[in-house]
């Protein structure tokens, strides 16, 4: 596993990139965040400057090495900085989920012992301050917006900007110390903690080295060229690894330019102001974006409607092979110059996809449709695959061998191997150190020679290399006739449908499949809004008998595809419900990053779930709720249970190994 | 209930200064009806007073006597220490006293961005000549004014709405744009007529929140109108309640609760 000191001469650490890149890059643009309605920027010598302030400041309030600080908030330079200085001290920066409740926050601070926390808002400090009698090692708070914190107690909480001021002033008096902090860091110290959001138990806290960060942002930047002039919008929570990667680790690599948004709301018109060269989202980000353009298609003039369809059914003809650089007529050429003159440019503008020449999505499996979408719009979507404990990137697609059903070839440097079960493992420079405080777990998920389970099962094809992912492997189990059960390749195929927005499928060790579904609101309102049908929430939408109609026609269709797969043919589903509430990560049914908790969901409705089996037409369940306050509240509602046609399989029972 | 002109500390560690407006023995008819019988009450600086009463008490009546939209027959408005001449709303918006409505009366067809704009208008020193050739002073002066106009729309967090016509954005957003240009002036005081009708519980929690953000950041005296009384005493430090054009009740939250014709107006008693 020892992978060589591969740059002994180069950076082996963040805070010694950002050195690097103030002296190079010195009046490029770092950061930039819209505020006060226009886009403030910083350049790689500003920001090395406001840094070195704050880790001045922090060893003025005492921070020491190996001390942890935690960090909570939105996406905003101040708190990349904050990371980044938090480094330099010889602390280990532990950025955490924002939304996530007080409890939550309580144990990971706990767990990591956080002396120190910087937040954004007066809502995260509120937080802290409500567990922080649970926390015997937390000091000092930090807090970015001074809104309606003038009248709290200030002895452990200071102000951001003082803290800067603080460490500019003392900058005489800790500068020597600051230098031989930072000199002792190398490609072994540890870089950051993340947090896994887990989808079993509780968070795992996952160590990354230097090395980790440093090495897998460097492939990563070379295999799909990013250079020092790109541009990314930082919108995804800091305390995922993706966003630590592409917003810390490469843009500190390339040098490249990490954007902030206004706030949550302002995505959209920020985006399309920014126009990003380089772009990341989940699928959920893309189906959303689709079903809002679709909608408004809907809306649109009779002639605009026919030309787009006219242009789109062009685009979903050649518009991939275009981009992949493979023959194309000249007249197809032609037409889809034209197409994009009349559509296709003014729908990337409006998505702000005017100049992204790489685009990722990952964290699940992307329906096929809308993939190809984009794809055919010439924006240059692929699909990755990756987690925590990799430093992200475990497979990558290269240029010009994009699909939507696999994830891709091995990224440089990583090795695969597939167990005996189906399990996909891996080893890169990029593997993580350890599980924080839990050695165990470090020694279930990595063996002695580096080989980490991913968790997930999945084969490489034979004649592309390609991996293809099937499903959680702890998920993957046998219907009670010995059939293969993967139920996220059957909720996958259901949430493709924008009519539905979350899935849940049980059969597991039973004779036949049942599933529950969520409506989406944005796109079944919509559709309601145009027929006519009045409804005031959620759950009266969820089950108005078209709607029920509708989705039952979508449930037979999946039926039928999954019944065309050999292997999975038994997964196909019986009975159904739509659910009365959203699945929601408040009430623990979904992690933070929307994985489905199992588990969690099966205890909470096990009444709906024997109803599904028993033959019953109708239940009755009442549901707790959790607020986004915290406080708890029930919904009571009777659900009706529908069967659903079933395509019928000449069993061809796959030997049971 | 504290008479001295001394300034004071509250509970929760906010200053609250002198006497900043007085009105002293108001009395306004229109024609035949009385609508304000002799009422004096006090507005001290930085704090927020609330005015109460059932319908038709006459609170609106004295929200506009206040800002100068009505000139009371009998009675006198002390501002800053001098007695305020008649004046014409706009001279009395320049004095520093800012309004919201009851039924919100924003430029339906402006973006946010662009009423927030007009709420600094009474610090635009530029004339018409200078602001059509949009050169130099005129220029300078819009840069510096859209500086504070969009740290208030940062402040209300409606920075996703900039851009949105006001017509299509719904009855809570516009109630909180309103505010926005009414802050946009720097008032010294401000006064809400109704903030919170028409809202459901969130909105109102957000709303308070607002409101006792503005005060406590911009430190700005609020004299508001208020019908739910759960929100009224969560926020006022003084209370006034009227009933048929009179003053019942004035005091702290606590001493309005127990005033027994207070109980009486909002309860009803029985007649002989």
């Amino acid at each position: 596993m020892a992978t060589p000191e591969m740059r002994a001469d180069g950076e082996q650490s963040v805070p010694a990139l950002l050195h690097r890149n103030a002296k190079i890059f010195a009046n490029a643009p770092a950061y930039r965040e819209k505020e006060y309605g226009i886009w403030q920027s910083w350049t790689w010598a500003e920001t090395e400057a406001e840094v070195e302030a704050l880790a001045l400041g922090l060893l003025n309030l005492g921070v020491n090495e190996g001390d942890f600080i935690a960090i909570i908030g939105r996406n905003r330079p101040y708190l990349y900085w904050a990371m980044i200085a938090a480094e330099m001290v010889g602390a280990i920066p532990v950025p955490l989920y924002q939304d996530a409740n007080a409890e939550e926050m309580a144990y990971v601070l706990d767990h990591c012992g956080a002396r120190f926390v910087i937040v954004g808002d007066q809502e995260q400090v509120d937080k802290v301050i409500e567990v922080q009698d649970q926390l015997h090692q937390f000091e000092h708070m930090i807090y970015l917006d001074p809104r309606g914190l003038r009248k709290y107690d200030h002895t452990t909480l200071h102000q951001y900007s003082h803290v800067q001021e603080q460490g500019r002033a003392a900058h005489d008096e800790y500068i020597k110390e600051l230098r031989a902090r930072e000199a002792k860091l190398n490609y072994d110290s540890t870089g950051v903690m993340l947090y896994t959001s887990g989808t079993t138990g509780k968070p795992k806290g996952v160590v990354l080295s230097n090395r980790n960060i440093i090495e897998t942002a460097k492939s990563s930047s070379e295999f799909d060229n990013l250079r020092q002039t790109d541009d990314i919008l930082a919108y995804l929570p800091m305390a995922w690894v993706g966003d630590f990667i592409f917003s810390v680790g490469q843009a500190m690599w390339t040098g490249f330019c990490t954007n902030c948004p206004e706030s949550a709301d302002t995505m959209a018109v920020d985006l399309r102001e920014i126009g990003p060269t380089y772009y990341f989202a989940p699928p959920r980000v893309f189906e959303t974006q689709l079903t809002n353009v679709m909608i408004r298609m809907e809306d649109a003039s009779r002639f605009k409607k026919w030309l787009f369809d006219y242009f789109m059914e062009h685009a979903r003809k050649v518009g991939p092979a275009i981009l992949d650089g493979k023959n194309v007529s000249q007249w197809d050429r032609f037409k889809y110059n034209l197409g994009e003159l009349f559509v296709y440019g003014p729908l990337k503008n409006t998505l702000g996809f005017s100049r992204v020449r790489v685009g990722y999505t990952a964290g699940e499996a992307i329906g096929p449709e809308i993939f190809d979408f984009y794809r055919s719009l010439g924006i240059n979507l692929k699909q990755l695959y990756g987690q925590t404990e990799a430093t992200v990137f475990i497979t990558a697609q290269p240029d010009g061998e994009v699909r939507s059903d696999t994830v891709g070839v091995t990224c440089p440097g990583v090795e695969l191997k597939i167990a005996e079960n189906g399990e996909v493992f891996y080893r890169s420079p990029g593997v993580f150190v350890e599980y924080y405080k839990n050695p165990e777990s470090t020694k279930d998920t990595k063996d002695a020679e580096g080989w980490v389970a991913t968790g997930d099962a999945g084969f490489i094809e034979e004649d592309t290399g390609h991996l293809r992912i099937i499903d959680r492997a702890k998920d993957v189990g046998q219907m009670a006739d010995g059939s293969l059960f993967a139920p996220k390749y059957v909720e996958n195929k259901l949430k493709f449908f924008p009519n539905i927005l979350e899935a849940v499928v049980f059969g597991n060790a039973r004779d036949e499949c049942a599933a529950f579904i969520n409506i989406d609101l944005t796109a079944v309102g919509n559709w309601a809004e145009r027929n006519n049908i009045g409804y005031a929430s959620y759950q009266e939408l969820a089950r108005h008998p078209q709607v029920m109609d509708t989705i039952q026609s979508h449930v037979e269709d999946v039926n039928a595809s999954v019944a065309e797969d050999e292997m999975l043919s038994g997964c196909q589903i019986h009975r159904f419900v739509v659910l009365h509430k959203e699945l929601d990560a408040d009430d623990g049914e979904l992690t933070r990053t929307r994985k489905v908790r199992r588990r969690i969901i099966e205890e909470k409705y096990h009444d709906i779930i024997t109803a599904l089996y028993d033959g019953s037409k109708t239940i009755s369940t009442e549901t707790e709720v959790t607020y986004e306050d915290g406080r708890k509240g029930s919904i009571k509602a009777t659900l009706e249970i529908r069967d659903a046609k079933v395509v019928p399989v000449v069993t061809k029972k796959l030997a049971a190994e | 209930m504290k008479d001295t002109a001394d300034s004071y500390v509250t509970e929760d560690g906010r200053t609250i200064g002198g006497v900043v407006m007085e009105m002293k023995n108001i009395t306004l008819r229109f024609g035949g009806v009385e609508a304000i019988k002799d009422i004096s009450f006090d507005i001290r600086e930085g704090e927020i007073r609330a005015i109460i009463g059932p319908n038709g008490a006459g609170k609106s009546s004295m929200l506009n006597v206040i800002s100068g939209f009505y000139i009371p027959q009998e009675g006198e408005v002390w501002y800053k220490g001098s007695r305020r001449p008649a004046m014409k709303p706009f001279q009395v918006a320049q004095q520093g006293i800012a309004r919201t409505f009851q039924n919100i009366a924003l430029f339906e067809g402006m973006s946010v961005l662009d009423n927030v704009m007009t709420g600094r208008l009474t610090h635009m020193k530029t004339g018409l000549f200078q602001q059509s050739l949009w050169k130099g002073k005129a220029e300078a002066e819009e840069i510096e004014n859209r500086e504070v106009a969009e740290k208030i729309i940062d402040f209300l967090e409606i920075q996703a709405i900039r851009k949105t016509p006001v017509a299509r954005l719904p009855y809570g957003l516009k109630k909180r744009v309103e505010l926005a240009r009414a802050l946009a002036a720097e008032p010294s005081i401000l006064l809400l007529d109704e903030p919170m009708a028409g809202m459901n519980v969130e909105e109102k929690e957000d709303m308070s929140r607002f409101i006792l953000d503005v005060n406590d950041e911009f430190g700005t005296t609020i004299a508001l109108i208020e019908h739910d009384m759960g929100v009224v005493m969560d926020l006022s430090d003084r209370v006034v309640v009227m009933d048929y054009g009179k003053k019942i009740g004035d005091g702290t939250p606590d001493e309005v609760r127990n005033n027994q014709d207070v109980i009486d107006a909002y309860l009803g008693v029985a007649h002989d």
